[in-house]
């Protein structure tokens, strides 16, 4: 999701042919409404591209800026206005999604800065024991073996009481090591927010490295949260 | 755009799976519009009539009146249509075995599936137009003036096929519709309009067909949905086959009748069910007592605890799904501040225990919001939606929906993966761009298929569109550049559109939906072009009485040929002719109340006719053949402009 703007953005307003910054959402002219403006998420929100946001302004400027673009302003207007509206609402919403989630923001930001990231979506090596943190071999292996006993338990239809109470014991251990995670992300983020382009670059690697971690920690803390939920 | 969009009213409409309505804003608050016989609600109904008391043409019949043929004439009536929408031939196969949906034989895969209704065959979405129509036509005499815009209801956990096939639904109806709303965030609307609220809000809507929730953040006037899940074949219908299902085994096992041979009577039954089923939600026991086609009578009670045992599984279903939508939210039933209860369904006192338990409200001191009617407040909720986007209300300035797309959307990937690109509850407009290339040096095409769902497999999830990139510039593999956008709308329907970023070229692209109407499908299928917004009523009337004028003056046309016509003496074949030259000779004028006269007399100098025509029909029948059979059987012989003419649709 790297850019969802169309780049061949005009310069003169669509309706009063009256050139503008490309910036804005409504022209400064005749105020109708403009094709998105070039620029990351974060320029969306006018923001600097920052790892630590104030959520709550997030969220007003968000409402602020939906009630002025969203489609049901346009409804009724003409062909233009509306495509605009429509368009301009979608990267808005897009940038909003992105920015409020502090993953979601972390991976953005990284892309953004030219870092490779692990994609979400194609979840199948997830299981792939290379990927599996050094220090957790151990655990993990030991983990594995207790959901596939569990399941097993659950489709003969058993009770393994013993079990249970040590797989609720791991996820809370998980769950600790996820909360870990989390924290050294947000010292990193002060350190990117705060720093110069060298400690930037460290940084940067540090955060790649932290997110495949929380990734793996994430996804076998729900494969036990599916067992125990069943 | 015409003017009169601008300034015209957009009411809004709740297209239900038992009952539709519609509504809108009267000043500060949203009513809705009873039809001609005072009723709110219009049933989901439709009949074609064959022949209306007194004579009268047949038509399609939607409402109450077509409720009533259910049981006389149950193979000219079709209900809950809301379940086949949006959906293709393997996919509806269940539902044929529970709903006497008569699919037309010459339907072939990946085709939109044709109903059968007597002698004539309509898509589901012409059904839903009819019904549309109905509505469109009660809020035009309510207000004495055209009514062409209009908010539309959706089950929220609809998907993109669906949502296309109600909206080709309204533009056959001569409604252009703003926008699609989703059932429970319209039931918030019309419960957070009175008050300034703040706090989070679960919507646990079941209705007759289909069960949704959404849970809601209200702050300032916007509604923000934060997540929605749902099942669009769960509902009182269900509920409804269960009681339907216990009464045909016992009446079978006890009598000895096998009534699923009977479709009227397994309708009777039906209505017998439902009965029962509401006098439960207040009474202890309920009684069937039905005569049966041999005499006999079929005498059961159930108690409230046989029923809630019953229905216990139909409901659980509806728990998982409240269950996702909390997690999906990050929020526990805790921080639930307010629940509020739609759909007919959920006046079962079990379905409001369960809900009670779900949401830990009676625990908290707290009840579920019932205040406003639960078969209208979608209705009033599409009509202050319908007012947001009219954008002429002080009252509804200051409100916004923000509402998400229930389903996530994919691509399918190698080996058959789904890969993610917009997740289920992103708010909607969303978009996402994905970047596509070559395999093969000089391959000019690649093929896309967008999914929806939420499994890891494609093939587990739904098909939505099959689309091929073409025109790429031949290149080396791997060397296109192939930038495609989805971007869903406001309605929660996909859009596609992509370029190849070396050579600057637009790539073609002709998106296949999986199931669904093409463009020029539904435009064959609009019901009354005339129906549209610059017509004023005079000339609407006008069309409409040729229109009527020109279907008698057919059917009388082809009458000579038929054995009945010889039956008539030279006098009545002499008075039909002089009504039929009068009529062609009024109809070219402008005065439509001199055609309407000249078409009744017309209609009155065939009567005889037409009885003659009947008996043959009747007869026909008694040797043990159906009304349908003997209409298929008389085939193009059937000539009589009251029985087998042409219903009123153009």
């Amino acid at each position: 999701m790297l850019k969802v703007i169309d780049s061949a953005v005009p310069i003169a307003c669509w309706s009063c042919s009256i050139g503008h910054n490309d910036s804005t959402l409504f022209c400064p002219h005749c105020s109708k409404i403009q094709p998105p403006p070039g620029g990351d998420f974060f320029s969306v929100f006018g923001l600097e591209p920052r790892l630590n946001l104030d959520l709550a302004a997030l969220e007003d400027e968000f409402h602020r800026l939906s009630r002025k673009v969203h489609p049901d302003r346009f409804a009724r207007a003409g062909e233009n206005e509306r495509q605009w509206s429509l368009a301009d609402t979608a990267l808005l919403n897009d940038a909003y999604r992105t920015l409020k989630d502090p993953l979601h923001r972390t991976e953005y930001l990284l892309k953004l800065e030219g870092a490779e990231i692990g994609e979400e979506h194609s979840g199948k090596d997830r299981k792939d024991p290379s990927r599996v943190p050094a220090d957790l071999l151990e655990e993990v292996f030991e983990l594995n073996m207790q959901l596939e006993e569990m399941r097993m338990a659950r489709k003969v239809g058993e009770e393994d009481p013993a079990l249970e109470a040590s797989l609720t014991e791991a996820k809370k251990k998980f769950d600790g090591l996820l909360a870990a995670v989390d924290e050294d992300l947000r010292v990193q983020w002060q350190v990117w927010d705060a720093g110069d382009e060298t400690t930037r670059q460290a940084t940067q690697s540090t955060m790649v490295a932290l997110l495949d971690r929380r990734r793996y920690l994430s996804n076998l803390v729900r494969d036990v949260n599916e067992v125990l939920g069943a | 755009m015409a003017e009169s969009n601008l300034t015209g009213r957009v009411v809004g409409i709740d297209l239900g799976t038992t009952n539709s309505l519609v509504a809108y804003m009267q000043g500060d608050a949203p009513v809705v519009i009873p039809g001609v016989d005072g009723s709110n609600l219009v049933p989901s109904v439709v009949a074609l009539d064959p022949a209306a008391p007194g004579g009268g043409r047949p038509t399609i019949t939607v409402g109450n009146t077509a409720r009533k043929a259910l049981i006389e004439t149950p193979e000219r009536v079709i209900y809950s249509v809301k379940r086949l929408m949006g959906r293709g031939l393997e996919e509806i196969q269940d539902e044929l075995k529970l709903f006497p949906f008569r699919l037309a034989d010459d339907v072939e895969a990946g085709e939109v599936p044709r109903i059968r209704l007597g002698e004539l065959k309509f898509t589901p979405p012409e059904i839903s137009a009819y019904i549309l129509r109905q509505l469109k036509r009660n809020a035009e005499r309510f207000f004495g003036a055209p009514v062409t815009q209009a908010v539309i209801t959706v089950p929220a956990y609809f998907n993109d096929a669906q949502r296309q096939a109600t909206k080709d639904a309204g533009r056959m109806a001569g409604l252009e519709v703003l926008r699609l709303v989703n059932e429970p965030t319209a039931a918030a609307l019309a419960y957070g309009l009175d008050r300034a609220k703040v706090g989070t809000i679960a919507v646990y809507d079941l209705g007759g067909g289909t069960f949704d929730i959404s849970i809601l953040k209200l702050r300032d006037g916007i509604f923000e949905v934060q997540s929605t899940n749902g099942d669009t074949h769960l509902g009182g219908d269900d509920i409804d086959n269960l009681l339907l299902t216990i009464a045909l085994d016992e009446i079978f096992a006890e009598n000895g009748v096998d009534l699923r041979q009977h479709p009227g009577a397994v309708q009777a039954l039906r209505k017998a069910a439902i009965e029962a089923k509401i006098a439960l939600s207040t009474e202890r026991v309920a009684h069937f007592d039905i005569e049966l086609p041999n005499g006999d009578r079929y005498q059961r009670e159930i108690s409230r605890a046989g029923f809630e045992l019953l229905i216990e599984r139909v409901l659980d279903r509806t728990a998982g799904p409240c269950k996702q939508a909390l997690a999906d939210a990050g929020i526990t039933p805790e921080e639930v501040d307010e629940v509020v209860l739609v759909g007919g369904s959920t006046r079962i006192p079990a379905v409001r225990q369960l809900v009670d338990e779900l949401f830990h409200l009676s625990a908290r001191g707290k009840k579920p919001h019932t205040e406003l009617n639960p078969d209208e407040v979608v209705a009033l909720g599409a009509a202050v939606q319908a007012d947001i986007l009219a954008g002429a209300s002080k009252s509804t300035e200051e409100l916004l929906l923000l509402d998400v797309t229930p389903l996530s959307l994919g691509i399918e990937a190698l080996g058959g993966t789904v890969a993610r690109i917009i997740q289920r509850n992103s708010t909607i407009p969303a978009s996402a761009t994905e970047h596509f290339t070559t395999g093969v040096d000089g391959q000019t095409n690649v093929a896309i298929h967008v999914v929806q769902g939420e499994r890891e497999l494609a093939s587990d999830c739904r098909s939505l569109a099959r689309f091929d990139l073409r025109g790429i510039p031949p290149m080396s593999a791997g060397l296109p550049r192939i930038e495609v956008k989805f971007l869903i709308d406001a309605d929660g329907i996909l859009h596609v559109s992509a370029r190849e970023q070396r050579s600057g070229q637009e790539a073609q692209i002709e998106v296949k939906a999986t199931y669904g109407l093409t463009d020029e499908q539904v435009e064959s299928m609009i019901l009354e072009s005339f129906d549209h917004a610059e017509e004023d009523f005079a000339k609407r009337l006008l069309i409409e009485a040729r229109n009527e004028a020109e279907t008698i003056l057919a059917a009388v046309e082809r009458a000579p040929q038929s054995r009945a016509w010889k039956q008539l003496t030279g006098e009545e074949q002499t008075a039909i002719f002089a009504a039929r030259d009068t009529l062609s000779a009024v109809k070219l004028g402008e005065d439509s109340a001199a055609i309407r006269a000249a078409t009744l007399a017309l209609d009155q100098a065939t009567r005889r006719f037409a009885e003659l025509m009947m008996d043959a029909a009747v007869s026909t029948a008694m040797r043990g053949k159906t009304m349908d059979a003997a209409g298929e059987e008389m085939g193009d012989a059937v000539t009589a402009p009251h029985a087998m003419a042409p219903a009123e649709f153009k």
